[in-house]
């Protein structure tokens, strides 16, 4: 994204990765040959942010962990950075404890995402996007295709999908999480995976050999 | 070979190359942004495209493409030309207009290109995308909106200056080259990035908005800011150097120049010696050419030749140094020394005290062991040249010395002398790896020749070379690496104290009455006796003139014909590009006019006399830029006595590598350098 380390939040003095992401830093390198460790850079921004998330309930990505990155995988720091500003999946400032993925491509777009977004604007009480609330909880970005359209509109919540989402929906989501509650991700309208919704539509008179 | 044909003309290009060179090859223009021959192919830019025969009907980048036997291409066809001006289109959509206000205006490839190859109108009626300018420091100015993202830049960076600090961060629309956290290129050759640079994105901060490049007057010439000898050309208007470019030596420095020799010339204007002064009652008065000379010679008159002394600087030009050096022995005077150092050297063979290996030679080499030397300071070009041979792979290298980061990776041995009777004897692990190697060689700083133990250090150098196969009859791999510009030439034409002739620290000492000092200024002036009369004969109001007497303005090296020998021992002509300010004269034609007061007229009125003088003293001097490879059949090594070597670590001659000379010392530009990067708090304070 456009915006850089000189932006308007303060970025940590200092960041080591605690005894979990090293667990998984040390599995991680070990996949990669020897001499090739740099390969791993992805993965570990990956742990890197997912540790910011645990320990500020903030899942990002700071520059001293990028530092620290290329510390670890032995090259030069502006290759983290590279990498880390190259991909949307990582957040380079802080984002809420509920960092709140909004698509708005074609699909979902013709399937309401303005809804979707015009409630989560009035439930959290964002204006914009990259903005974090008040209490640290919820942030919202606009997002690109998802790669669930048939499940359209998706709202990704962190690492999980809630899909088929509506104005509705959003604002209970939305509530349930400021109460502490997780509701169960994927399809919200009830449907399994993508399934037809109300069940199957074709095929219904196909028998199967089960009883048998 | 593989047999291209390029628009109907048939070349033989080397397996391996590609399009675009078969192309030049066959000497069709193909315009490009991000390809550059001494950078590695990105091929993002899409500016090279041109078709080729029985391949996927389709424009392909040439850069990127390998040549394949019996292929046809074509440069000219109307599916290149519109695939051209699509890709031309499509760069300037982002590219703001602002050529009338952008300093590579007139000398900008896209600029040309888009003359060359693009459409005549743009449809593009959006808006265009602006990006924030990046500090990179005090000497190369961004306006990246102008980038074209080709990633020159980048490159150079990452692999010929070894610093990879710059990088393109975010994507697609929001893409930017810079450094993500802002800090300013810690590299000695950062300027090349303004050279690189196809467009006006980087361009140089102390030259911004000084002139048009149709203004300049071009003079070709080579550099002295170190003893490299880079070649260069020097751009004036007027009276005034404005910049300086690197002009390409394929031998010295490529197409790169450093830092310093690029951005001092600012100090050329600043501290400028511009008339004669004189002594009188204690106080500096300015004087007439006459009156100076009236000055020097009733002091001379009577004083005895050993009590006359003379001590060249380290910008001499051969010519001036040859002129002292008579006028000092018509004057009956031994006393000579251009080794401002002290520096011990053994001048019975040139190979004792030259680069003998050569800067090219470095690409051959596969061990190196640095000897009291900083390569990134002394010589960033010679550094430069390690690096491009240990990307090339296969290269080990050792320092004995300070810890330093080269840019690349060099074994640091430890900083004791002693070290050599180790490498020497075989006890040390990596006399393994110099005993194994094909062509090893040593490269000795001079500033390890300026300890007292100098000498010895030389001998035990040389003794290590020659016990480790680096002195054969093909390879030569002893090497003294020489920091001032002036000390080959020195050496070669032997200003160094005769017999029984006092040395540096004789005359610094008070061992002589009157001391001629050519733009010496890197001596402890003081040290000179109160009584010894100093004339000082230099451009700068430096060190040197703050201690003499009288004081004889006299031209840089931008000023005046003159010759000089890098540390190769590779004799270089300088050219005169502008006239020196006020009174001031090219420095042997003052030497020549002073010794027809004194009554020892020099025998030579014009320089072509004096060039031919100084063939007659050395016959090096005759062989301009030219400067054969040779071997060393002949193994004796050089007086000193290789096992007196002390135990005193050695230090960097270059601390500061931005302050060096008159010229860089007189020089703002250099002196912003010196605070970012020099400066130890400053630094730690930037982080």
């Amino acid at each position: 994204m456009a915006e850089t380390a000189t932006a308007a939040f303060e970025q940590p003095e200092s960041f080591a990765f605690d005894a979990e992401s090293q667990a998984e830093i040390a599995t991680t390198i070990a996949k990669y040959p020897a001499g090739k460790q740099a390969s791993g850079v992805l993965p570990l921004l990956w742990i890197a942010q997912r540790q910011m998330g645990r320990q500020t309930n903030s899942a990002w990505v700071p520059v001293k962990a990028m530092d620290e990155i290329a510390r670890i995988l032995e090259i030069a720091p502006i290759r983290v950075y590279e990498v880390c500003t190259f991909y949307l999946m990582f957040n380079t400032a802080p984002v809420g404890k509920f960092h709140l993925q909004l698509c708005t491509t074609t699909p979902c777009w013709l399937r309401g995402s303005d809804d979707v977004v015009a409630a989560c604007r009035s439930a959290t009480g964002l204006n914009g996007w990259k903005e974090i609330s008040a209490d640290g909880l919820f942030s919202m970005t606009e997002v690109e295709c998802l790669g669930a359209c048939v499940n359209a509109p998706i709202l990704q919540v962190n690492d999980d999908f809630y899909e088929d989402m509506d104005a509705e929906k959003t604002k209970a989501l939305i509530e349930a999480l400021r109460r502490g509650e997780i509701p169960k991700p994927g399809s919200m309208s009830g449907r399994q995976t993508s399934a037809p919704d109300g069940g199957p539509i074709t095929l219904t008179t196909l028998s199967f050999a089960k009883a048998q | 070979m593989v047999k291209v044909t390029v628009d109907g003309i048939d070349v033989d290009v080397p397996p391996g190359s590609n399009v675009l060179q078969a192309c030049e090859a066959a000497g069709k223009e193909v315009p490009r942004f991000c390809y550059h021959e001494r950078l590695s192919v990105a091929g993002n830019c899409r500016m090279c495209l041109v078709e080729i025969e029985k391949a996927p009907p389709k424009p392909f980048a040439s850069c990127a493409y390998p040549v394949a036997e019996g292929m046809v291409v074509h440069t000219d066809t109307p599916m290149v030309v519109k695939a051209r001006q699509g890709v031309m289109e499509f760069l300037l959509i982002n590219h703001p207009l602002d050529c009338p206000i952008c300093d590579q205006g007139g000398e900008c490839d896209l600029q040309d290109q888009a003359v060359g190859y693009g459409r005549d109108t743009s449809r593009y009626d959006e808006h265009k995308r602006a990006v924030k300018d990046k500090n990179l420091g005090p000497l190369v100015k961004t306006v990246m909106t102008r980038c074209i993202h080709c990633t020159r830049c980048i490159r150079f960076s990452a692999e010929i200056a070894g610093v990879p600090e710059l990088g393109a961060t975010a994507r697609g629309e929001t893409m930017e080259v810079g450094t993500y956290v802002e800090k300013a290129l810690s590299s000695e050759l950062s300027g090349n990035l303004i050279d690189i640079c196809p467009v006006g994105a980087l361009t140089s901060k102390p030259y911004a908005f000084v002139a048009r490049p149709w203004e300049l007057n071009k003079t070709d010439s080579v550099d002295v800011l170190d003893a490299v000898g880079a070649a260069i050309r020097v751009d004036a208007r007027g009276p005034e150097v404005l910049r300086v470019l690197p002009r390409l030596n394929e031998d010295v420095n490529e197409e790169w120049l450093a830092d310093k020799s690029r951005f001092a010339v600012d100090g050329l204007k600043r501290r400028r010696l511009d008339s004669c002064w004189v002594k009188r009652d204690g106080r500096m008065v300015k004087a007439s050419w006459t009156e100076a000379f009236a000055a020097i010679a009733a002091r001379v008159q009577g004083v005895a030749g050993d009590k006359i002394g003379a001590i060249a600087g380290n910008l001499a030009d051969a010519e001036s140094m040859l002129a002292l050096k008579d006028l000092m022995s018509a004057l009956g005077s031994q006393n000579l020394d251009c080794r401002q150092d002290g520096a011990d050297t053994d001048v019975f063979r040139r190979d004792f005290y030259t680069f003998n290996t050569s800067i090219a030679g470095i690409e051959e080499a596969d061990a190196i062991l640095l000897v009291g030397t900083n390569p990134r300071t002394e010589a960033p070009l010679v550094n430069a040249r390690i690096r491009k041979r240990w990307l090339a792979g296969g290269l080990t290298v050792a320092a004995i010395g300070p810890e330093l980061d080269l840019t690349y990776p060099a074994q640091m041995l430890g900083n004791a002398p002693a070290l050599l009777a180790g490498l020497r004897d075989g006890s040390h692990p990596f006399a393994g790896v110099l005993k194994g190697a094909k062509k090893p060689m040593l490269i000795l700083g001079a500033g390890a020749l300026a300890r007292p133990d100098g000498a010895a250090i030389l001998a035990a150098c040389w003794a290590l070379a020659a016990g480790s196969h680096m002195l054969t009859p093909e390879w030569h791999g002893f090497n003294v690496l020489h920091h001032a510009a002036s000390r080959v030439g020195g050496l070669d034409l032997g200003f160094l104290p005769g017999k029984g002739g006092k040395g540096l620290s004789a005359m610094v000492g008070g061992g002589v009455d009157v001391l001629w000092l050519l733009g010496a200024d890197e001596i402890d002036t003081a040290k000179i006796g109160a009584n010894t009369f100093v004339v000082y004969q230099g451009h700068h109001g430096d060190r040197g003139a703050a201690r003499a007497d009288v004081i004889l303005p006299g031209a840089a090296y931008t000023e005046k014909n003159g010759t000089y020998v890098n540390t190769e021992g590779r004799v270089q002509r300088g050219q005169l590009a502008v006239y020196p300010p006020g009174e001031a004269r090219p420095d042997w034609a003052i030497i020549r006019a002073f010794s027809a007061v004194a009554g020892k007229t020099l025998p030579y009125d014009s320089i072509e006399a004096l060039r031919a003088r100084l063939e007659q003293t050395n016959p090096v001097f005759a062989r301009v830029d030219i400067l054969p490879r040779f071997g060393c059949t002949d193994l004796t090594g050089p007086a000193g006595d290789a096992s007196a070597v002390a135990a005193a670590p050695f230090v960097s001659p270059v601390p500061n590598y931005y302050q060096t000379d008159p010229i860089s010392r007189a020089s703002p530009t250099m002196a912003e350098c010196t605070e970012t990067f020099a400066t130890p708090a400053r630094a730690a304070a930037a982080e």
